[in-house]
């Protein structure tokens, strides 16, 4: 907007810490405890008297708390999902009280590796131990359990923020009405795995790794890991479209082995700006955390989600080949198994996987109106 | 092209439709219905309005299953020429079918699916045994052309033309009991005509399979 002035409403970060003591330190997956927990979040709109307007949204793999809005006017951009979230948008801050966290052991806020290990006052680094989706979805629940929110209207997330939704309706059956699961997967494939063991790899052979213990941040393993997974949020379609073989600087090939093609030049252009955001030490951990996702526990989907009782909106994009529309089908199929009010739609998108944060239009009716009707019918 | 897909009903035709409300009164109070190729999901809400049903779609136009949502019907976003298997064997009370089945590839194939998914189906048929279009086709000696069937002959989505009779032999090579068969008059103002397969534009078949 032109004039500085205006009225737009800026959010401030808060935290909740808990856990000092043993009985209330985090139970995590892997057996240890997390002591002395900080959940970085952000909170938008009003909560409801009647406490029936709570809508938590779960950030994806390199996302944080600040879904909307500003901190400060002289913010260059406004959060991660500004345009689907905010007064008078599809996921409307006037109707609804909008909550996002920083996932743990994420490098936004929230206690990670890159945090104080409590017990030897330094940095844990790989000392941090191995979370998991289930352990995220358990700090978020202790957030909303300090909100005094005892139901939630609803959970909405995209990609991995879709595996934390769905991961609600299996841990905690009875706190969320509705989950909006967006492009996301009830386990990772081996194909994802796949991809997260080479971006791993990447980061821990740079030898500014150190073994995790680096004073600065790993960065050329860090955005070779990115410029891979980049890869996989986009389509064969969207290059073609947004790059085709276009030479970046000059009108032929350098015979040489520079960046070339406007892609190369792309590609590393997301490394760069990724690693001034993003800790190497932190991608370990999310992405170990998605490898380990699996819904269904090693047996059947369908008797996993036995315990749901949630209603869910499923929403996979065409183009999205690595969370595949079949993937959403396979999720929608034990959800039908299970007689839970389910509607799916696959959205038309040449975006890739990147779809879930560009179509926000198709994909913001559909959640504008199934949050509508999810109030209504709130319990 | 056009693609394949149901033709829904305006909201206010679906209130008035003497078709639609029949089936209406076919359907059991708090029952699980499924409405293939739902459209807009209309029908499905004001069935769940009168009958409190539980009710799902499944429909191919991303358009209309956006429009499903808002309505808060439950809605997959699915093709009926492709497997089914997501739907469990004898889920739903009722399975509805009333728009679609001529244009489908494979109509055998969809009615089976309809008995294996529901405990009942209630099956529309568009009547290409009807009286005016065997004059036309007599007559004019060219393929029929009228309201119901308001396409050329190379360019309808209408793939699968048959006469009640056909559809009787088909369930019947299917092992498909039918249960009850409702024919449909002209402008669908009369329900009950004598001598359905010459009179009939239109027949509501009400199917269930032998073997349940």
């Amino acid at each position: 907007m032109s004039n500085g002035a205006t009225t737009e409403n800026l959010v401030i970060p808060q935290d909740y810490r808990f856990g000092p003591g043993e009985e209330n330190a985090l139970e995590l997956d892997c057996g240890k405890k997390l002591y002395d927990v900080n959940i970085r979040y952000e909170t938008y709109g009003k909560l409801a008297p009647a406490r029936d307007n709570a809508v938590l949204i779960a950030h994806a793999l390199t996302g944080d708390a600040h879904v909307s809005g500003k901190h400060s006017a002289d913010d260059r951009k406004p959060g991660w999902w500004d345009n689907m979230v905010g007064p008078g948008k599809y996921i409307d801050t006037d109707k609804y009280f909008v909550i996002c966290s920083n996932v743990i052991g994420g490098c936004s806020g929230s206690t990670g590796p890159r945090s104080v290990n409590p017990a030897t006052g330094k940095l844990y680094n790989l000392d941090f131990p191995v979370i998991t989706i289930a352990d995220m979805v358990r700090a978020q629940k202790r957030l909303i359990d300090h909100l005094q929110i005892t139901r939630l209207l609803a959970v909405v997330g995209g990609s991995m923020g879709g595996m934390q939704a769905l991961e609600w309706s299996k841990s905690y059956p009875e706190m969320a009405q509705g989950i909006v699961a967006i492009a996301t997967t009830y386990q990772l494939a081996p194909q994802s795995i796949a991809f997260n063991w080479v971006g791993s790899q990447a980061i821990r052979s740079d030898s500014d790794f150190s073994n995790g213990n680096y004073a600065v941040n790993p960065e050329r393993g860090l955005a070779t890991a990115r410029m891979l997974a980049h890869i996989t949020y986009l389509s064969d379609e969207s290059m073609e479209q947004k790059f085709g073989r276009n030479l970046q600087d000059a009108d032929r090939y350098s015979f040489a082995f520079k960046r070339d093609f406007a892609v190369e030049s792309y590609l590393e252009h997301q490394g760069q700006r990724f690693v001034e955001r993003f800790d190497a030490n932190s991608y370990l951990y999310i992405t170990r955390a998605t490898d380990y996702f699996d819904l269904a526990d090693g047996g059947t989907l369908a008797e996993a989600l036995k315990v749901a009782k949630s209603d869910f909106l499923v929403v996979s994009f065409s183009s999205d080949w690595l969370f595949t529309t079949n993937q959403s089908e396979a999720l929608v199929k034990a959800l039908l198994a299970n007689n839970l009010n389910c509607s799916f739609c696959e959205i038309e998108s040449s975006y890739g996987h990147d779809a879930f944060l560009l179509e926000v239009d198709r994909l913001g009716a559909l959640i504008r109106d199934f949050l509508a009707n999810q109030r209504k019918k709130f319990q | 092209m056009r693609k394949i897909s149901a033709k829904p009903p305006k909201e206010s035709e679906t209130l008035i439709r003497p078709d639609l409300r029949r089936i209406a009164e076919l359907i059991e109070p708090n029952s699980r219905v499924l409405d293939l190729g739902c459209g807009d999901g209309s029908f499905l809400a004001y069935l769940e309005q009168l009958k409190q049903i539980r009710p799902l779609g499944v429909e191919i136009d991303a358009n209309m299953v956006g429009e499903c949502v808002a309505r808060g019907i439950p809605v997959i976003h699915g093709d009926l020429n492709h497997d089914l298997d997501y739907l469990q064997d004898q889920s739903f009370d009722c399975v509805l079918m009333t728009r679609v089945l001529q244009e489908l590839r494979h109509p055998e194939v969809i009615l089976r699916e309809v008995t294996r998914i529901g405990k009942r189906g209630l099956v529309g048929f568009i009547n290409f045994g009807h009286i005016r279009n065997r004059m036309q086709l007599f007559f004019n000696g060219k393929m029929p052309f009228s309201k119901t069937l308001p396409y050329n002959w190379y360019n309808t989505p209408n793939i699968h033309l048959g006469t009640i009779r056909d559809f009787r032999d088909l369930c019947d090579s299917l092992n498909i009991e039918i249960i009850h068969s409702f024919p449909i008059g002209r402008s669908r103002s009369y329900l009950d005509v004598k001598l359905p397969n010459l009179l009939a534009h239109a027949c509501i078949f009400e199917i269930r399979d032998r073997q349940q």
